[in-house]
């Protein structure tokens, strides 16, 4: 177990092994995308109130997934990297930062443009729709406080710091958030009221939510690579690599 | 020996030495004498928070409309949105000063657990900002044209709030200390964390204006407030030392 985490903290160690995972990765990612779009856009039956607009289902909950579980991957980094002095983990964290604001506000966007043919407006003050709007702010305040710092160690422990208050925080904000959305809840028609998916119509988005974290993964193991290669590019592996590489 | 016993003669010998008693509570009453006397001689660090929060609020009825019957609808929101920025705006200079002039050094090096002694700072931030809001701000609910009978609940869901809004900001006032221009950053990470406590704060006074459940609002925010004094000193904690050390 220890040996394992020792292991794990070497850069070289890890960039050696993730060459090995992360094609398995990437082939898992575009098989299940490409299954889970075709089946869920053209072949899943259309929903009986919303009709095809629902299909931006197979985006938007994948999108909302993945926002929320980067934060959370983002925060154990954080831990890992304080407790443990893990660099790697530190990199993986800044990697995977950009990548969960993206999916934050690829969430937003789906959820808006789903809101046009569902509530008849781009934006409401929906429950759900808020706190992601929230997440998207904490991603950003995550990636300024980091980009904030001179000395990337300092800014590698803030940064940390702050991912692990806001993950405490998450469910704080989700919580207080939902209850603020009952006692105000306008009259209208949420997505909460629907009636139970039939199977054919969440085994495409089941497949979509794997496909969507088989990408982050193969997506964090690269960026993560060639930030070891950054960091450590004065490293006498690293340069044996490049000379190799010639 | 019994330990009291120990202790004074530890004591003694401190003081035969011409060395101050040591304590933590020595320590947190020094500091918090210190901040407070410190804040005293500058008044205006002091009242800028609560002109800004009389100016905020003088902006609106010029900004919306000066009918009392809109007002008062917004009335609560209204209050607790500007009194929450004023306490934003006075965070940044929480630790600036120390910082500064190498106070916050010693603080670090003195034998005594950091968190305890963050805490007394954000003790006096909160008696000279949160608390003075929280009386200042029935006196602009009249203006505002708050319906009788939750003037109370303003006051003392701010009272209450406050201190948690303090907590939290200081640790994003302490990861931004070390940065030059760290006031619009601190912001954007300290708002979205406040969300949950202007939830139930506005709520608070939304719920005694209907006539009911203002007891629930309160007792949450007192919950957050347990929380927030039970994690926020770490958190502020190992802020300063990372801002220290960068």
């Amino acid at each position: 177990m220890w040996s394992f985490i020792h292991k794990l903290g070497s850069p070289k160690w890890f960039y050696g092994i993730s060459a090995r995972l992360m094609p398995w990765f990437w082939v898992a990612a575009a098989v299940l995308i490409a299954v889970g779009s075709v089946w869920g856009l053209a072949f899943a039956p259309a929903d009986y109130q919303q009709g095809n607009s629902f299909r931006i289902i197979y985006v938007h909950v994948p999108a909302a997934f993945l926002a929320q579980s980067i934060f959370v991957s983002m925060a154990v980094a954080g831990v890992v990297f304080m407790v443990w002095k893990i660099k790697v983990a530190d990199m993986a964290a800044a990697m995977m930062a950009p990548l969960g604001a993206a999916m934050t506000f690829i969430a937003l966007f789906s959820g808006a443009v789903w809101g046009v043919p569902t509530w008849g407006t781009w934006w409401m003050w929906d429950a759900r729709l808020t706190s992601m709007l929230i997440l998207l702010f904490l991603y950003l305040g995550v990636i300024a406080l980091r980009g904030a710092f001179t000395s990337r160690d300092s800014a590698s422990r803030a940064a940390s710091v702050l991912a692990m208050v806001g993950v405490i925080n998450i469910p704080i904000i989700k919580y207080s958030v939902d209850w603020w959305y009952t006692l105000h809840q306008p009259a209208s028609f949420t997505i909460t009221s629907r009636p139970a998916m039939p199977t054919e119509m969440w085994l495409p988005l089941l497949i979509m939510v794997l496909g969507f974290y088989s990408f982050f993964i193969a997506l964090t193991l690269m960026r993560t690579r060639s930030e070891i290669l950054r960091r450590e590019s004065s490293k006498r592996w690293v340069r044996e690599l490049a000379v190799e590489e010639r | 020996m019994p330990r009291g016993e120990s202790r004074l003669i530890d004591d003694a010998r401190l003081a035969s030495r011409g060395e101050p008693r040591t304590g933590l509570a020595v320590a947190v009453w020094a500091t918090l004498k210190r901040d407070l006397t410190q804040l005293a001689r500058r008044r205006g660090d002091v009242l800028n928070p609560l002109v800004f929060f009389a100016l905020v609020i003088t902006l609106f009825p010029i900004g919306i409309s000066p009918d009392p019957e809109l007002l008062a609808t917004i009335a609560p929101g209204l209050l607790w949105v500007a009194a929450l920025l004023s306490a934003l705006l006075s965070l940044d200079s929480l630790f600036r000063s120390d910082f500064d002039d190498g106070s916050l050094e010693q603080l670090l090096l003195a034998p005594h657990p950091l968190p305890m002694l963050g805490l007394a700072k954000v003790a006096v931030h909160w008696l000279l900002t949160g608390l003075p809001l929280a009386l200042m701000a029935p006196v602009l609910g009249i203006m505002l044209s708050l319906p009788a009978g939750s003037y109370l609940m303003l006051a003392v869901s701010l009272a209450l709030g406050s201190a948690s809004l303090s907590l939290i900001g200081a640790i994003g006032a302490a990861l931004t200390v070390g940065l030059s221009r760290g006031g619009v950053l601190l912001s954007l990470l300290v708002l979205p964390l406040y969300i949950p406590v202007l939830i139930f704060g506005a709520g608070a006074v939304q719920a005694s204006i209907l006539g009911d459940g203002a007891a629930a609002h309160l007792a949450i925010l007192g919950a957050l407030l347990a929380l927030a004094l039970m994690l926020a000193p770490w958190a502020i904690a190992a802020a300063l030392r990372i801002s220290i050390n960068g």
